[in-house]
């Protein structure tokens, strides 16, 4: 088997006395997709933030394609160029028309030309069904439209691996499908991805391997069907029975 | 480098997480000491130019005169206090002036419409006169109109011309703090049933001030040193000070003394708004 996109080896980050991460290890093999699941503050928006290196650790290791990125003497621009990351509040620039925020990486960082970059990002914008609206400001557009195009602004890199916080956590109920069905065909694209989620549903669906986190380490792991369906632990248990009621 | 204190847990830091941790020790220790010492290169090699020119002896002895710093140092030290106290009693109706100007300003409505157009006025044409034109005609004016129950002194009327243009500025710092204040804390505010009134003063003002207290403490600083712009109706501030002790003999020592002293006022004021600043989680300019 190759080696795996994404290593975490024994990885730790606390915040003052809250210690979110205890030990945390993990493989994601390419185009596998890896859901996390836990309770609010269970760390798995602090773990993503690690991988993209928002967050330095206090000890362990991530590796991706093998290179520890969290040597001290690697450059995390570099690092975070090959790492797409959507967030659950869009964080779109709202002072760019949506074109402009899709262009804004590949010209600044990736070097791409102007015009290319502007044939690419439509293209993106087409993919995720927003080309026509290309000159709008985001603000003008609804929440599931703004995380589309956000999805489209983190896909256009051409990311090692996608980082996916919480994506429809903002968005109205109705609006939540368009957002996941895009998640779906990326994921049958072949993307590498990890998403933090609470649409147990969609889990099942699109995750390779489900990890429940909970009290700063990884305790399950495993097959959706496994994990969500015949739990072994029985904090995932009783996890699992608070969502469905 | 260990943590302060041990963490809750008995973590014990890895091996390579402790050569992570001296390394960026290191790296932080060779940048500081690199920094130090090219600062330090430079500040000798200017000391080093200017110490060694050929008009060095005369100059240190017209600017850099100890005597002559002591003897004109009480003077000095008077000018400098009518400096201080200007700026004192200007920056608080400055204050509330600017404050007045720029919530008028901000008033929706047609009924308000009057306000609105007056403090537009206001602030177009006290920011558009010259400091200096407002100075001459107020100080010197003024008084010469001896208007019944108004006071005379030109120091008053510099106070005021002072407080007319800084008020105009600062009316716009106001104004720029609260329309940042996102309109979803005016509909939260006003869907709770508070007032237009209680939701500018306990929601929108508080939000908005502190947003602009770097701005606001650049006005202060500027204020500390046009202040003494009163010199010119005659009230004797620290540079008219220094300006006659210097006449008697032409040795320009009072005017360092006067420029260290503003210092003196000014550089801590800078690093106050610099430690604002940082305490609100942007960047000062020291780091």
């Amino acid at each position: 088997m190759s080696d795996p996109v994404l290593r975490l080896e024994n990885v730790r980050k606390s915040f003052g006395d809250n210690v979110v991460l205890r030990d945390v290890s993990l493989d994601v093999a390419a185009g596998e997709c890896v859901v996390l699941i836990g309770a609010s503050g269970s760390g798995k928006s602090t773990l993503l933030r690690c991988v993209n290196l928002l967050e330095r650790v206090d000890d362990g290791v991530v590796r991706l394609d093998g290179e520890d990125i969290t040597d001290p003497r690697v450059d995390a621009d570099r690092v975070r160029a090959r790492i797409g990351i959507v967030f659950q509040a869009y964080n779109l620039f709202p002072h760019l028309s949506v074109l402009d925020n899709v262009t804004l990486a590949p010209i600044l960082v990736h070097k791409v030309a102007a015009e290319q970059a502007r044939s690419e990002a439509l293209a993106m914008l087409d993919r995720v069904g927003l080309a026509a609206k290309a000159a709008a400001r985001p603000d003008s557009l609804s929440g599931g439209q703004q995380q589309r195009v956000a999805i489209a602004r983190a896909l256009v890199n051409r990311p090692r691996l996608m980082l996916l916080d919480e994506v429809t956590s903002a968005l109205d109920p109705e609006l939540v499908g368009e957002v996941l069905d895009l998640l779906r065909e990326l994921k049958d694209d072949g993307l590498t991805m990890i998403l933090n989620t609470h649409e147990m549903g969609f889990a099942r669906q699109v995750a390779d391997v489900v990890c429940f986190l909970d009290g700063g380490v990884i305790l399950e792991q495993g097959r959706p069907e496994q994990v969500l369906g015949a739990p072994a632990h029985e904090r995932t248990q009783r996890f699992l029975s608070r969502l469905t009621h | 480098m260990a943590p302060a204190s041990p963490p809750v847990d008995g973590w014990v830091p890895s091996t390579l997480q402790r050569e992570r941790d001296a390394f960026r020790a290191k790296a932080t220790r060779r940048a500081v000491i690199t920094a130090g010492l090219a600062s330090l290169a430079v500040f000798a090699l200017i000391a080093l130019a200017v110490t060694s020119s050929p008009g060095w002896p005369a100059f240190r002895e017209t600017f850099f005169n100890w005597d002559k710093a002591l003897s004109s140092f009480p003077a000095v030290l008077r000018g400098l206090w009518m400096n201080i106290r200007v700026m004192l009693v200007s920056a608080v109706c400055i204050a509330i002036i600017g404050l007045t100007l720029a919530v008028l300003r901000t008033l929706r409505g047609a009924v308000f419409f009057p306000l609105r157009a007056l403090a537009t006025a206001y602030v177009d044409l006290f920011r558009g006169l010259p400091l200096l034109l407002l100075l001459l005609v107020l100080g010197l004016g003024m008084p010469a109109l001896r208007l019944s129950g108004l006071p005379t002194s030109a120091l008053f009327w510099g106070g005021v011309a002072i407080t007319l243009s800084y008020s105009a500025y600062v009316a716009e710092v106001f104004r720029a703090g609260i329309e940042s204040v996102h309109p979803s804390q005016w509909a939260a505010a006003r869907s709770l049933g508070l007032t237009y009134r209680q939701t500018l003063r306990r929601v929108v003002l508080p939000q908005a001030i502190r947003s602009v207290v770097p701005a606001l403490m650049n006005d202060v600083v500027s204020l500390q040193k046009d202040s003494g712009l009163v010199s010119m109706v005659g009230v004797t501030d620290a540079i008219l000070a220094a300006q006659i002790e210097t006449s008697s003999d032409y040795n320009f020592t009072p005017y360092v003394v006067a420029g260290v002293l503003f210092l003196i006022l000014t550089i801590p004021m800078a690093r106050f708004t610099d430690w604002l600043a940082r305490r609100q989680g942007q960047r000062g300019a020291l780091l």
